[in-house]
């Protein structure tokens, strides 16, 4: 088994450039991704190797970056968008749930929207507004679209080229925060489907699901919680639509108690959706009301707050405690 | 009429005029291949608009008045290129040979597109305002990629040329050189808004900020539109670019069925464009010029019957879909929540199952 140590950020990058050589249809699209790299860098030499005609630098503007992917996924091509930031995928909403979504089903299965729109989400990284949001749920909701997102490099490198070999579009939703963490990558097997949910600790007491960055923070309050002689079990959702509910209702069977993690407000949110799912199939297993750690219901704050905004391990451990507190 | 830059090759009266950089050079039985397209596509659109009063569609946007701009550049098309179109385009489907039926099956609510879009090389309806401009240079980008010599035309209207997307799709056309045609119907209303509001320049004349040129034909004429078109569409094949073009033309019923103009716009205005209409002038020159008699029209016109009563039966022979085929399609591959909707329905009793 052939691994190799690398960042998210490269596993991405070297992800795309697989998708590229083995499929000459694939080509990716966006804001300063050519000479550039991207403003992450996740497309760093991909232009020099591949020619400017499948390393598009973009004109500004969103809308186009995705409609134009849509005219040429009509042409049998696969493009990969990249939307610069999370907060700069608005202009592009009416592409993606007008057009992107619901072509394949007005066309009754003759174009395939082979697209994937790849957004660096959520906070962490200092930044001023506009620039760590956390757009999901808006596509969640939407029939014809699929959103995924990874939280480790291996996730990254095999998620991306899944996505670009899937038949339908995929939002790809990247947390910036972890672009730098470094990871162990298997170069030769790909760890799980696309649209696997994924056991990353077991655990016995509670069942602590999230996604993208959140992942990490929960796996370091469960080390937290551990010392603390409680047992949490740590799922990474990885598709957020549609939610792989197979790894989460067992879990939750066997530990009664549930969390979600999300850096998105509450309403309306991801969060919710896995509580109410797992609430209707799970009921006579729970013990105690599933809980959400959420942002708040606030535009995100300037980044100097951010830290009191984003789920941490005490606000974790907290909704762990409470959940833990219900006796029945 | 409208101003010396407007490219007319045919007056109102049915005249022919030259113009300096465009000259029809088709034969009698060409232009009367024309009036015939006209005349079943209006009375594909008369008849279907019957249909919606008699309850029998829930919506119809009537063609009538640009007929002249549809036929003239859908006629201009080669079987390889491909359109884009807007909701109103049942000329542009009926040259690309879309059955009639077809068009109105989202019209009659049964289906959200209506035709394979593949098969005919002609997009499905997009309702939403400019969207298929962009779909329209994407597919000009595959087609540069693929260096193959086709060219792609998207048609929309001047309420839509306000959109962001029309304009982003400018931009786009022009950096990269895509091979694609612009063709605006400058209908002069987008529901009750004038054109007027919509641009205070003439519309072709923005492509020039753009970077491309920009040309403003007489809608009402079919022989220059086709002219035009085919120039823009040739010069698109060959790598020179992207192309504007506004026809300028009247939409002389309403907006849509569910419309009421006479709340917004003059009588008077409709009668000056009545006396501009694409197909008596087309008509005129058939007789004058080529000799046709009235028999050769009234063929027509018993065609386009024939037509009109087929389309009528097969508009009635369309019922209700089974409500599980809104599941068909949604995704390309499996999807639980897909088959979770399929089995509630099955299970409620609301369909017998398909697939």
């Amino acid at each position: 088994m052939a691994t190799t140590t690398m960042t998210m950020a490269k596993a991405l990058n070297d992800g795309l450039r697989r998708a590229m050589e083995k499929n000459k249809k694939v080509l990716l699209m966006g804001e300063d991704i050519g000479k550039l790299g991207g403003v992450f860098r996740i497309t760093d030499g991909l232009q020099k190797d591949f020619g400017e005609d499948r390393v598009i630098d973009a004109p500004l503007a969103e809308s186009a970056i995705v409609g134009t992917a849509v005219g040429l996924a009509i042409r049998g091509y696969r493009t990969v968008c990249e939307i610069q930031f999370d907060g700069f995928v608005y202009p592009a909403f009416d592409q993606i749930v007008s057009q992107v979504a619901k072509l394949h089903k007005r066309s009754d299965g003759s174009y395939t929207m082979g697209l994937v729109i790849r957004i660096p989400f959520q906070g962490g990284i200092g930044a001023i507004e506009h620039h760590s949001e956390s757009p999901e749920a808006y596509f969640a909701q939407t029939a014809g679209l699929r959103v995924v997102s990874c939280s480790t490099p291996n996730d990254a490198y095999w998620m991306i080229q899944q996505a670009i070999e899937h038949d339908d579009p995929i939002i790809f939703c990247e947390p910036k925060s972890r672009y730098w963490e470094k990871g162990e990558v298997d170069l030769d097997t790909p760890p799980h489907g696309l649209f696997d949910a994924v056991v990353r600790r077991e655990g016995s007491d509670v069942t602590v699901i999230g996604y993208g960055s959140s992942v990490k923070t929960i796996l370091r309050a469960a080390d937290t919680a551990a010392a603390e002689n409680l047992s949490i079990e740590v799922i990474d959702a990885r598709s957020i639509a549609p939610l792989d509910l197979g790894p989460m209702i067992k879990s939750v069977e066997k530990t009664g108690r549930l969390v979600v993690v999300q850096e998105a407000p509450n309403t309306a949110s991801v969060g919710s959706e896995i509580v109410t799912e797992l609430t209707e199939r799970c009921f006579y297993s729970l013990r105690a009301p599933g809980i959400r750690v959420s942002g708040y219901h606030v535009p995100y704050p300037p980044s100097r707050i951010e830290d009191e905004y984003r789920p941490n391990v005490d606000r974790i451990l907290d909704a762990v405690d409470r959940v833990m507190g219900f006796e029945s | 009429m409208i101003d010396e830059e407007l490219v007319q090759l045919l007056t109102p009266e049915g005249e022919r005029v030259s113009h300096p950089d465009y000259q029809s050079t088709l034969g009698g039985d060409e232009i009367f291949g024309f009036f015939r397209d006209m005349a079943i596509v209006r009375r594909l659109c008369n008849e279907s608009t019957s249909l919606q009063r008699q309850g029998q569609l829930a919506l119809w946007a009537p063609v009538q008045g640009q007929e002249a701009a549809q036929i003239g550049a859908g006629r201009a098309l080669a079987p390889m290129d491909f359109t884009f179109p807007s909701y109103r385009e049942h000329g542009i489907a009926w040259c690309r040979g879309v059955p009639p039926e077809d068009m109105l099956r989202i019209f009659r609510a049964v289906s959200n597109g209506g035709w394979d879009p593949q098969k005919y090389r002609h997009s499905v309806p997009t309702v939403v305002l400019g969207n298929q401009a962009l779909h329209a240079v994407g597919y000009a980008m595959g087609v540069q990629r693929d260096g193959a010599e086709e060219a792609v035309m998207t048609f929309f209207g001047d309420g839509a040329s306000s959109q962001g997307d029309v304009l982003e799709s400018f931009v786009w056309a022009a950096s990269f050189n895509a091979p694609v045609v612009f063709f605006c119907q400058n209908n002069q209303w987008g529901i009750s808004t004038p054109s007027s509001l919509q641009s205070k320049v003439p519309l072709f004349r923005r492509a020039r900020g753009f970077g491309f040129p920009g040309v403003r034909v007489d809608g009402n004429d079919v022989l220059a539109v086709h002219e035009v078109t085919k120039r823009a569409l040739e010069n698109a094949r060959l790598g020179g670019g992207p192309t504007l073009i506004e026809a300028y033309t009247y939409r002389m019923g309403a907006h849509t069925t569910s419309d009421d103009p006479t709340r917004y716009r003059i009588d008077a205005e409709v009668e000056v464009w009545k006396h501009r209409d694409p197909i008596e002038r087309v008509k005129s020159l058939l007789v004058h010029e080529y000799g046709f008699k009235t028999k050769d029209f009234d063929e027509v016109g018993d065609e386009a019957d024939v037509m009109a009563l087929k389309l009528r039966e097969d508009v009635l022979a369309m019922g209700r879909p089974d409500p599980i085929t809104m599941f068909d399609d949604v995704y390309a591959a499996p999807h639980p929540l897909i088959d979770e909707g399929r089995r509630e329905m099955i299970e409620l009793g609301i369909s017998g199952g398909s697939r």
